[in-house]
C-alpha cells in the first residue's frame, strides 16, 4: 500500500518536473525568438513608369504583384517581413511632395499573409521614385531587435530626387552598424537604373539582380527572403584608436569597424604564454575605388617592434581584400607570467577619385580567435616511423651484425657446454 | 633439423608481418580515398545556395556538388575544410547568361583564401578565364599546394582548416550586371601522404571562431547541454576530419623489421654451419 502510494506520488512529481521542464525552456525560446527574428522590408516602386507592359506581355507592376503573392506565400514563419511603397500616392508634377511619397503598406512584424495580399493588390502605378527617401524611412522601419536586418528593394527607373544620392543614403545606413543589407532588383533596367541599383547593393554588401521575366522576380525575392532567415554570426562594433596605447582590447569574437582611406586603426589584444594569436581583417569596397589597392595588418608589440604581418594586394572588381596573421606566444616557464598585449595595426592602400566621399569610412571586418599552442616543430614525424632505402639498410644490417653476434655467442656457449 | 625448423617458423612470422604491410600498401589509397569523398553519395545535402560573403559563406563539404543561381556581378563565397597532406582541388563551373543579353566577354574568377581570409596561390589550373561573347558556360579550376600540418608564423603555407571559395566576374560591363547565371562547385582532395609530411602540427586547426566556438561547446557541456547550441550561428561549423592516421612511412618501417628479421636469421645460420652433422650417431 505504502509503496503504492509512494509510485503514485513519485509519477506525480515526475509528471510535474516534466511540464514544468517543457514549460520553461518554451516561453524563453518564444522570447528569444521575437528578439533575435530576422526582418525584412520588401520595397516596391509604385512610380507611373511600373505601367509599362514589358514584363512577359503583362505590365510591371503586375508582374510585381503576382511575385508578391508567391513570396508571402513561402515567407518562412520566423521572417518579420513588412511591406513599404515609394510613389504610390501623390500623382502631381510637385518635386517636393512627389519626394516625400512613401508609404507603410504592411508593418514590419509577424505576417498576416491575407491581410498583405488584400494590401499589395490595392496598390496603383502612380507617382514619383523617391530611392533615397524610402530607404531613410525603411530603416527606421526595420529598427529594434538583434536580428539581422534586410531591405528588398524593387525598382525600374532611377532616382528622381537628387541631389539626395541613394547610394550615399546606403552607405550612411550600413555604417551605423546596424547589421543592414539592401539587396536591389531592376526590373527592365537601362544602363543607367543598373549602375544606381548595383551601386546601392554594393554599397550595403547586398547583390543586385536584373529582372526580365516573372518567375526571375519572385524567384530571387523568395531567395533573398530565405537568406535572411540563414542564422549568421553578429558583428560586434569596434571603434579602433589612432595609436596602441588608446586602442580598445579585443577578445576573441567577430568585429567590425569604419576605416576611412589611408587611415589606420590599431587594436590591442592580450596574448597568455602558451597561447596562439589568429586574427584576420577584410576591408570592403563599398564605393567607387580605384582598380589597385591592398591592406596591411601588422601585429607589433607595444614598443613598436612588428611581430609579423599579413598583406594583400590586389586589382580590379572585388568586394573585399582580406589578410591574416598568426602569433603563437611561447610557453612560459614561470606560471605567473603576465599576457603579452600584442597591438594589430590594420591599414588600407584604397583610393577613389576625387569627387567620391571619403566618409563614413570602409566597412572592416575583425576575426580574433585566441586559441591554445603549441605551436612548434616537433622532432616525430608520423608516430615517430622512419621511410626511405637508408632507413632499409641500416635495418639491414643492424639485423645481419645482430644475428652474427649472436650466432657465435650461442656457438661459444655450445663449446664450453661440449667441453664441460 | 632444428635450425630448419627455426627458420621456417622465422619465414612464417616474417610472413605474417609481411603480408599485413603489403596489404597496407594496397590500401592506402582506398582508406585514403574513403576521407574526402566520404559523402558523395548524400546528394540531398548538397547545398543549392552559396554566400555572398566570408561571414555567410555556404558550408560544401569535400566530393559533394555545390550549386547555386545568383546574378551576374555577384560575390558567391563557399567554404570547405580540408587537412593536412591533402591536395584540394577547386572546380567550378559557370553557366553564364544568355549570349543575346550580354554585350561584351567576361571574364570569371575563382579565388580561395584560408582560414585566415590570406588569398592562397593555386598551383595548376585556370584560375581566371574570359567567357567569349558567345560561350554558354566557363570552367575555372585551381589546385592549391599540399595542405601543411604545421609552418612558420611567417610563411602562408596552406594549412589544416577551413578555406574558402570566392567566384566572381572581374571584368564586367555596367549593361552585364545583375542578369540571371548559375554556378557548380566541386572540392576533391588528392591523398599526397608521407612525402609532403612534416614535423610539428597546431594545437587547433585554422578554422575562424573556434576560440569563440569551443567555449560555446565546454560552457554547454558543463551545463549538460540540451542540443540547442545548433541554433547558434558559428563562422565555420566544419573541422578537417583528422582521423588520417595512414602515413606510408609504416609500410616501409614494417617491410624495414622483416628485412631485419630476415637478416638476423640468416646472419645467425651462417655462424651455426649446415646443422649437426648426421653421420653422427643421436646421443652421442
Amino acid at each position: 500500500m505504502i509503496t503504492r502510494q509512494r509510485l503514485a506520488a513519485g509519477l506525480c512529481a515526475l509528471l510535474a518536473a516534466l511540464a514544468a521542464g517543457l514549460a520553461f525552456p518554451a516561453g524563453a525560446v518564444a522570447d528569444e525568438t521575437t528578439a533575435t527574428a530576422p526582418k525584412v522590408e520588401l520595397l516596391l516602386d509604385v512610380s507611373g513608369s511600373m505601367r509599362a507592359r514589358d514584363i512577359d506581355g503583362e505590365s510591371r507592376m503586375a508582374a510585381a504583384k503576382q511575385a508578391f503573392n508567391e513570396v508571402l506565400d513561402a515567407t518562412p514563419q520566423e521572417v518579420q517581413l513588412g511591406i513599404r511603397t515609394l510613389g504610390a500616392n501623390y500623382a502631381g508634377d510637385d518635386r517636393k511632395t512627389g519626394c516625400k511619397d512613401t508609404a507603410q503598406l504592411y508593418p514590419v512584424g509577424t505576417l498576416d499573409r491575407t491581410e498583405a495580399k488584400t494590401a499589395v493588390a490595392t496598390l496603383n502605378p502612380t507617382g514619383w521614385t523617391p530611392i533615397g527617401p524610402a530607404l531613410l524611412k525603411a530603416a527606421d522601419d526595420l529598427q529594434g531587435g538583434e536580428g539581422t536586418r534586410r531591405i528588398v528593394l524593387i525598382s525600374d527607373g532611377e532616382d528622381t530626387c537628387q541631389p539626395l544620392d541613394p547610394c550615399q543614403v546606403a552607405r550612411e545606413l550600413a555604417a551605423k552598424g546596424i547589421d543592414l543589407t539592401i539587396d536591389t532588383l531592376g526590373l527592365v533596367p537601362n544602363v543607367k537604373v543598373s549602375r544606381q541599383l548595383s551601386c546601392i547593393a554594393e554599397a550595403t554588401g547586398g547583390t543586385y539582380t536584373s529582372v526580365e521575366h516573372k518567375e526571375q522576380l519572385s524567384d530571387r525575392v523568395n531567395q533573398l527572403v530565405d537568406r535572411a532567415a540563414d542564422p549568421v554570426v553578429k558583428p560586434v562594433a569596434v571603434k579602433g584608436a589612432d595609436s596602441c596605447s588608446a586602442a580598445p582590447v579585443v577578445k576573441s569574437g567577430f568585429y567590425t569597424d569604419r576605416e576611412e582611406f589611408s587611415q589606420h586603426r590599431y587594436y590591442r589584444v592580450e596574448v597568455a604564454p602558451g597561447k596562439e594569436l589568429r586574427a584576420s581583417v577584410s576591408i570592403a569596397a563599398d564605393r567607387q575605388v580605384n582598380p589597385d589597392y591592398g591592406v596591411l595588418m601588422r601585429a607589433v608589440t607595444v614598443h613598436g617592434r612588428e611581430i609579423v604581418r599579413g598583406e594583400s594586394a590586389g586589382n580590379g572588381r572585388t568586394d573585399v581584400v582580406s589578410t591574416g596573421l598568426r602569433y603563437p606566444k611561447a610557453e612560459s616557464d614561470d606560471d605567473n607570467a603576465p599576457a603579452e598585449v600584442v597591438c594589430l595595426q590594420v591599414s588600407n592602400s584604397f583610393s577613389a577619385a576625387s569627387g567620391v566621399k571619403t566618409t563614413p569610412g570602409l566597412p572592416l571586418e575583425l576575426t580574433v580567435d585566441v586559441v591554445d599552442g603549441p605551436d612548434q616543430a616537433s622532432d616525430v614525424a608520423s608516430f615517430g616511423l622512419g621511410r626511405g632505402w637508408w632507413l632499409l639498410g641500416a635495418l639491414v644490417l643492424t639485423g645481419f651484425l645482430a644475428g652474427l653476434l649472436w650466432g657465435w655467442i650461442s656457438r661459444w656457449r655450445f663449446s664450453v657446454w661440449r667441453t664441460n | 633439423m632444428r635450425i630448419r625448423r627455426v627458420l621456417s617458423t622465422a619465414a612464417l612470422l616474417a610472413g605474417a608481418v609481411v603480408a599485413p604491410a603489403l596489404l597496407g600498401a594496397t590500401a592506402s589509397p582506398a582508406l585514403a580515398d574513403a576521407s574526402p569523398s566520404a559523402s558523395p553519395s548524400g546528394d540531398d545535402s548538397a547545398p543549392t545556395e552559396a554566400g555572398t560573403s566570408f561571414r555567410t559563406a555556404t558550408e560544401v563539404d569535400q566530393g559533394v556538388q555545390a550549386t547555386a543561381g545568383a546574378s551576374a556581378g555577384d560575390y558567391l563565397y563557399w567554404q570547405f575544410a580540408a587537412d593536412a597532406g591533402q591536395r584540394p582541388t577547386v572546380k567550378a563551373t559557370v553557366k553564364l547568361p544568355e549570349a543575346s543579353k550580354r554585350s561584351s566577354a567576361e571574364t570569371w574568377q575563382i579565388d580561395v583564401y584560408d582560414g585566415l581570409r590570406r588569398r592562397q596561390a593555386c598551383q595548376y589550373g585556370a584560375q581566371t578565364r574570359t567567357a567569349a561573347t558567345d560561350a554558354s558556360s566557363v570552367e575555372l579550376s585551381c589546385t592549391l599546394r599540399t595542405v601543411r600540418a604545421w609552418s612558420e608564423t611567417w610563411a602562408n603555407d596552406p594549412l589544416p582548416g577551413t578555406y574558402y571559395v570566392r567566384l566572381t566576374a572581374t571584368g564586367l560591363g555596367a549593361a552585364d550586371l545583375g542578369l540571371p547565371m548559375s554556378a557548380q562547385l566541386q572540392v576533391d582532395s588528392k591523398d599526397i601522404g608521407g612525402s609532403a609530411a612534416v614535423d610539428g602540427s597546431l594545437a587547433k586547426p585554422l578554422v575562424p571562431g573556434i576560440a569563440v566556438t569551443s567555449e560555446q561547446s565546454d560552457d554547454a557541456s558543463d551545463e549538460g547541454s540540451d542540443g540547442s547550441e545548433s541554433k547558434t550561428a558559428t563562422l565555420s561549423s566544419l573541422r578537417p576530419d583528422t582521423s588520417a592516421w595512414w602515413s606510408d612511412r609504416w609500410v616501409w618501417t614494417a617491410i624495414g623489421g622483416v628485412l631485419a628479421a630476415l637478416a638476423g636469421i640468416w646472419g645467425y645460420s651462417l655462424t651455426r654451419g649446415r646443422g649437426r652433422p648426421s653421420r653422427i650417431p643421436p646421443g652421442a
